[in-house]
């Protein structure tokens, strides 16, 4: 079995994402995970490439990396006083949660295991945005409208939620 | 070339270390990015199997699950700050306003 760079490159990002989320989830200080929460998207942004999906993986560094981790990191700054050091949390019930993650994690592993799996399908890297583009505008019309309402929704809703009263 | 199944794996894994998150931690931040760690496993499965039946609709679905994350964060933070201004704490266990 001979590793190639594409192999090496594939196994790197999954350590890289793995090892960040490990940090993510179980670091004590609420900053140390926000910033492996990064590295995670980083790091599954670089297997949509892998993957030959270049569209998603630009739209995972825009909007995770770009949007929704700046809202984090200010969701993080604003519900801790920086006065008393409180970012600390602790972590409990770690015995039941234990079990219902590895009885999940069996579940997933035996489907894994024994689906019968063809060869990997083709890697042409060829862009993707005039499929994805001709999807959302034939079969996937109503859902993208629907998700622009959700959008407007969602906006509406969280300036009323969090205004000044 | 690495076969479709290490991308499952490596879905499958993060997916559990964003349930190992919702379930121990009590922050409610924390909790939310867990959440969205579930989401990007999730998304990763989508991706793996557009690339191996080589259709896109698995592509159009992961932008569909991206906007339902960015609108869960969104009005989740709006919550979080009304929460903590009315409470100063982020600790899902000792919100139980209903409870008392």
């Amino acid at each position: 079995m001979n590793i190639t760079l594409f192999d090496t490159i594939f196994y790197l990002l999954a350590f890289l994402t793995l090892g960040s989320a490990a940090i993510m989830v179980f670091s004590k200080n609420v900053i140390y995970s926000a910033v492996g929460l990064l590295f995670t998207f980083f790091g599954v942004a670089g297997i949509y490439v892998l993957l030959a999906a270049d569209f998603v993986a630009v739209v995972q560094v825009l909007v995770y990396v770009g949007g929704i981790l700046i809202l984090l990191l200010f969701g993080v700054m604003l519900s801790n006083k920086i006065t008393n050091i409180e970012i600390t949390t602790e972590t409990l019930h770690f015995l039941p949660a234990s079990l219902v993650v590895i009885g999940i994690f069996v579940v997933l592993y035996r489907v894994f295991i024994t689906t019968d799996w063809n060869p990997v399908g083709s890697y042409n890297f060829d862009p993707t945005t005039h499929e994805i583009g001709t999807l959302l505008m034939t079969d996937y019309l109503i859902p993208f409208e629907i998700a622009s309402i959700l959008l407007l929704g969602a906006l509406i809703g969280a300036a009323y939620i969090a205004r000044k009263d | 070339m690495i076969p479709a199944s290490y991308y499952l794996y490596l879905s499958a894994i993060l997916f559990v270390l964003g349930i190992i998150g919702v379930l121990v931690r009590r922050n409610l931040i924390l909790i939310l990015i867990s959440i969205e760690l579930m989401l990007n496993a999730v998304n990763l499965t989508f991706v793996t199997f557009s690339n191996y039946w080589g259709v896109y609709d698995g592509q159009v679905f992961v932008l569909f699950i991206m906007v339902a994350a960015s609108a869960q964060v969104g009005v989740g933070l709006a919550l979080v700050k009304t929460i903590f201004k009315k409470k100063a704490i982020v600790d899902v266990d000792k919100f139980n306003l209903l409870g008392q």
